[in-house]
């Protein structure tokens, strides 16, 4: 398949190598940008939302409706002094936000946004796409373990080893309850996944796969807010036993980074859920970007409510959550799957 | 009495009903809780735009108060100085003569000054005033940016002359 053209390409810019790498580095920057100014609004609707859902307004002094808060906020902590306390890891210290930032964006170059007028709205299209967002979304454990190592604080190695052991138990569920898509739509192309189309009597076009497989998704669901740190899961950070865990000792724009990181994997799972299990760019008439973009809303906004309402969890009773109720169950959903195909085909 | 109990004592109507779907349930609930939350207004008072009502008993900022055709109340007997437990008050009297009569009494204060930065606002000068002349007001919003301004004035404190100007409110505006 040619990138970034399903039609046939009169001017040969998209055949040109040349050409090709022009409009691969476009779409990159262009990526950053779009993903930087969605993490912004994250923020800015987390914010509201929350306020709302507590009976209070939330932002609204900077800008209209305070939508340049987060600008407002980027600044301060962007002239903020970027201190680190004595006996940190000099090295580590400095990459473990680098590492969260970077892995946080990688995951971005394989999801597609959508077909658009014979444009394909992706990066990279490659065939094991979820497979390279496991991977690099793995990458997180050693950002936030390596920083709250590298802290030289017991808070902050207290939150680096919750951490790991949350992420470790919680991504194989993540991975587990994935299985079946793959099973029904024989592929781990996200671009194949998301436009999967069924073939039923006299139904022929787009199915969201939450109806084929909805055991999987809500333990994607669930699992996705512990992959991601959020409340009630977000035993890593817990203010209120461990200070911040392993954000205690960063400031300035290092705390930006773990911030940018943990807010662009937020959009990234929103993103995956509504790929995955809601036909990503299908939705009526709707545009495809402004289809996609409001299943994305959508997710983040379910997000933002689970943490207005629930409270943290016991960190045993997160393990037991991990171990003995969602990971069972992914394989019981894996196992049943797997047979009912069988008995269908 | 509950927390003296043991679990088998309990009556089964004082358990909480157990299982995934009562749990599920219960999620639910707190959603729906939240959510009724987000579509009815704010409770929040937006403070420099709107501001709480506050009772006309309100302790703030003190005005010193004149008698309907103008003539100051304070006759600077000094009453409220020696009743401030924080001596926070200077009151210098002097002599009311029938060409310069400004208090209705013998004497008047000609320097009255208020440390705002000392004072408590325990009230006690207004208990203690014979004619009512020290009276503590509605304002609250005393920031300034110098200790010296806070030394207020008897200009500052003093009511506007009715003929002049409206009189202080009080209570809300």
């Amino acid at each position: 398949m040619r990138p970034f053209l399903t039609a046939p390409d009169p001017y040969g810019v998209f055949s040109n190598p040349i050409g090709h790498w022009i409009i691969v580095v476009v779409a990159m920057v262009l990526l950053v940008f779009v993903l930087l100014t969605t993490t912004a609004y994250t923020v800015w609707m987390e914010r509201v939302a929350l306020g709302r859902l507590q009976s209070r307004p939330g932002p609204n002094r900077v800008g209209p409706y305070g939508l340049l808060q987060m600008a407002a906020d980027g600044i301060k902590l962007a002239f903020k002094e970027s201190f680190a306390p004595h006996g940190v890891d000099p090295l580590l210290f400095v990459v473990a936000p680098m590492i969260i930032v970077a892995s946080a964006f990688l995951a971005w170059a394989v999801i597609p946004f959508g077909i658009w007028y014979g444009f394909t709205y992706w990066i990279a299209d490659l065939n094991i796409g979820i497979l390279l967002i496991f991977a690099v979304g793995a990458m997180n454990v050693y950002a936030i373990m390596l920083g709250g190592w590298a802290s030289n604080n017991k808070y902050s190695l207290l939150g680096g080893l919750r951490s790991a052991a949350q992420l470790i138990s919680y991504e194989m569920s993540l991975g587990l309850s994935l299985v079946p898509i793959f099973m029904i739509t024989g592929s781990l192309r996200l671009q194949t996944i998301a436009t999967y189309h069924a073939h039923w009597g006299w139904y022929s076009g787009p199915l969201p796969l939450v109806i084929l497989a909805p055991a999987s998704f809500v333990i994607y669901l669930i699992s996705a807010v512990a992959e991601t740190n959020r409340t009630p899961f977000d035993l890593p950070e817990a203010e209120q036993e461990l200070i911040g865990g392993y954000l205690t000792e960063y400031s300035g724009l290092k705390f930006v980074c773990f911030y940018l990181g943990e807010y662009v994997n937020m959009v990234t799972v929103a993103a995956l859920a509504s790929l995955i299990f809601f036909a990503g760019w299908f939705l009526w008439v709707v545009p495809p970007f402004l289809a996609l973009g409001a299943k994305i809303v959508g997710f983040l906004f379910l997000y933002i409510w689970l943490r207005a309402t629930l409270p943290r969890l016991r960190y045993d009773q997160l393990m037991r959550l991990g171990w003995k109720v969602l990971l069972p169950l992914s394989l019981i959903n894996v196992v049943v799957t797997a047979v009912v195909l069988v008995a269908v085909q | 009495m509950s927390e003296e109990m043991e679990p088998e004592q309990r009556t089964p109507a004082e358990h909480p009903p157990q299982g995934v779907l009562a749990d599920v349930a219960a999620l639910a609930k707190g959603l729906a809780t939240t959510f009724g939350e987000m579509v009815r207004k704010p409770v929040t008072l937006e403070y420099p735009e709107s501001k709480s009502p506050r009772s006309e008993r309100w302790r703030g900022r003190h005005y010193l108060r004149r008698y309907e055709n103008g003539l100051e109340r304070c006759i600077g007997c000094e009453l409220c100085a020696a009743n401030c437990p924080v001596g926070c008050i200077l009151v210098i009297a002097a002599e009311n003569t029938d060409e310069h009569r400004v208090s209705p009494g013998e004497r008047y204060a000609k320097v009255y000054e208020i440390n705002m930065l000392r004072c408590i606002f325990c009230g006690y000068c207004e208990e203690a005033c014979p004619v009512q002349a020290i009276v503590l007001g509605p304002i609250y919003e005393l920031s300034d940016t110098s200790r010296d301004k806070f030394v207020y004035t008897k200009e500052m404190l003093l009511e506007p002359n009715p003929d002049q100007q409206e009189p202080i409110y009080v209570g809300r505006k």
